[in-house]
């Protein structure tokens, strides 16, 4: 795809004024790391405060009285119950109960709910949508209307409390209307980062105004694409069509955690989402692979498709997402194995170049998550 | 110490006193990979030009490190384990890879000189 043909978003032309090396990801050009580079960057957000553009991922708005009752037979998570003001984690389902994107899902209150979507599977969701719940609630996409920014680190609450002071009383996942240099944003205690931190979503004509005043404060500092990948992977979370996608379930991508109690076999809600019988069946019964986090036991970073075999061998999985992780300090690596060797601590071996380089299972979160939960 | 001499794949080339050949990658090689976490050497051994002889990662990739001549390498850099960073910090100095002694002396003048690399460069920039 040739540099005209990809999409901008509101803050390309400060993205190039601040000298981002600009990369062609889910069809628009985007920063993936500027002159401080990507572990300098890394390094900022943990310590400081780093901004993210996000904005080609794709916000989408849901109204009408059966909002939330409609996206519900659509995602295996509790929306009915959701409370005003709080923002839940949730993916799209298949009839396999394979995932077919995960999002966010926030409650506006007044039977509006606002979703985040993936970049690459927005107009896909939107379609979604509409095929299936369209007649039940009104689907509105804010793809061009509205700019999504991150603003991730320890220093993320005092900065942005500067701008707008009640910002600092929200917990994790609290979401609300505020008003930021006078704009009515949408702003959520959340992020992609494992570090506390906001996302704020900002009508399109007003984003490169917020994200200059925020990059002016001395905590600051722009952060690109490939920060954002080692932090997510140093935090544990997933990354669609990475680490998860059509192929793979729930349960085999270790997020059961994310499937709400209500809507579990034994749940007030049971099932009523695509591919629930496959899913419950893999929940009771257990799964042939498994995605687990690894730790590489030499320098060696182990990238995503390498293939993982056991002591005699043989092929028991592969690796998803892999790289170097700068506040850990090495390589880490998540990948699926055969539920065999899932447990924590067990050696397996990705093939390198043609070498064997040692892995253990290991826990995650690679990094500790510092999410503020008041 | 003679001048350095370059490939188009980002590599520089520098004879030494004994004949011997010290290679590393270019400043602008070193830029356009970022930071790099790790570099895993070659082998005390021959290599045909063009076999991949070192990779570089970067955070975000990995990079082949082909080899410029037909030759043996004779030593590697052991900075680089600990301290693969020095390959973004003084990428023409103590960010070298290896040193390796050619089968043919003579065909390292012939690769690109600083002038012609240099145009290499822009011409990339400029495409």
């Amino acid at each position: 795809m040739s540099t005209e043909q990809l999409l901008k978003t509101p803050l390309h032309a400060l993205h190039i004024e601040l000298g981002a090396r600009m990369v062609p990801f889910a069809g628009y050009d985007m920063p993936v790391q500027y002159p401080l580079g990507v572990m300098k960057e890394h390094q900022h957000t943990r310590d400081q405060a780093g901004l993210f553009d996000v904005s080609h991922m794709g916000q989408i708005r849901l109204t009408g009285a059966n909002a939330a009752k409609a996206l519900e037979t659509l995602v295996p998570v509790d929306i009915i119950d959701l409370p005003v003001g709080m923002q839940r984690y949730a993916m799209f389902t298949n009839e396999t109960g394979g995932i077919l994107d995960d999002l966010m899902v926030a409650n506006l209150g007044n039977d509006e709910l606002f979703l985040v979507v993936n970049a690459a599977c927005k107009d896909q969701d939107l379609a979604h949508l509409r095929k299936h719940i369209g007649d039940q609630c009104t689907i509105e996409p804010l793809f061009e209307e509205r700019a999504l920014l991150a603003l991730q680190g320890p220093a993320a609450v005092t900065v942005l409390a500067r701008l707008a002071p009640e910002v600092a009383k929200m917990t994790f996942m609290q979401f609300a209307r505020v008003k930021l240099l006078g704009v009515d944003c949408f702003v959520s205690r959340s992020g992609y980062t494992g570090e506390d931190g906001f996302e704020i979503s900002v009508p399109a004509a007003s984003a490169e105004a917020l994200a200059r005043a925020l990059l002016a404060e001395p905590e600051v500092a722009a952060i690109g694409l490939g920060a954002r990948d080692s932090l997510r992977l140093e935090a544990g979370l997933c990354l669609y069509g990475h680490d998860m996608n059509t192929e793979t379930t729930p349960i085999e991508a270790s997020l059961l955690w994310a499937i709400s109690k209500p809507r579990r076999a034994d749940g007030a809600r049971a099932g009523g989402f695509p591919g629930a019988q496959n899913v419950f069946a893999q929940q009771q019964g257990g799964v042939s692979r498994k995605r687990v986090g690894l730790l590489p036991q030499e320098r060696t970073p182990v990238r995503e498709g390498a293939e993982i075999v056991n002591e005699a061998g043989e092929i028991i999985g592969s690796v998803c997402s892999g790289g170097f992780g700068p506040t850990l300090g090495g390589p880490l690596a998540m990948g699926y194995l055969d539920s065999a060797y899932i447990a924590l601590e067990t050696p397996v071996w990705a093939i390198v170049r043609g070498k064997k380089v040692p892995l253990l299972v290991s826990k995650m979160p690679f990094v500790p998550q510092r999410y503020y939960r008041g | 110490m003679s001048e350095l001499r370059f490939t188009e794949d980002h590599e520089w080339l520098r004879t030494e006193a004994d004949g011997s050949v010290t290679v590393g990658i270019t400043a602008f090689a070193q830029n356009a990979l970022g930071d790099v976490v790790f570099v895993q050497l070659p082998e005390l051994q021959s290599y045909d030009k063009g076999a991949e002889a070192a990779t570089v990662e970067s955070v975000k990739a990995a990079s082949g490190v082909y080899m410029p001549l037909d030759g043996e390498v004779l030593e590697v850099n052991p900075a680089l384990d600990s301290s693969p960073e020095l390959v973004n910090e003084d990428p023409l100095g103590e960010g070298w890879f290896f040193r390796f002694q050619p089968k043919d002396a003579s065909a390292v003048a012939k690769l690109l000189d600083q002038d012609a690399y240099d145009r290499l460069i822009k011409a990339n920039a400029d495409a």
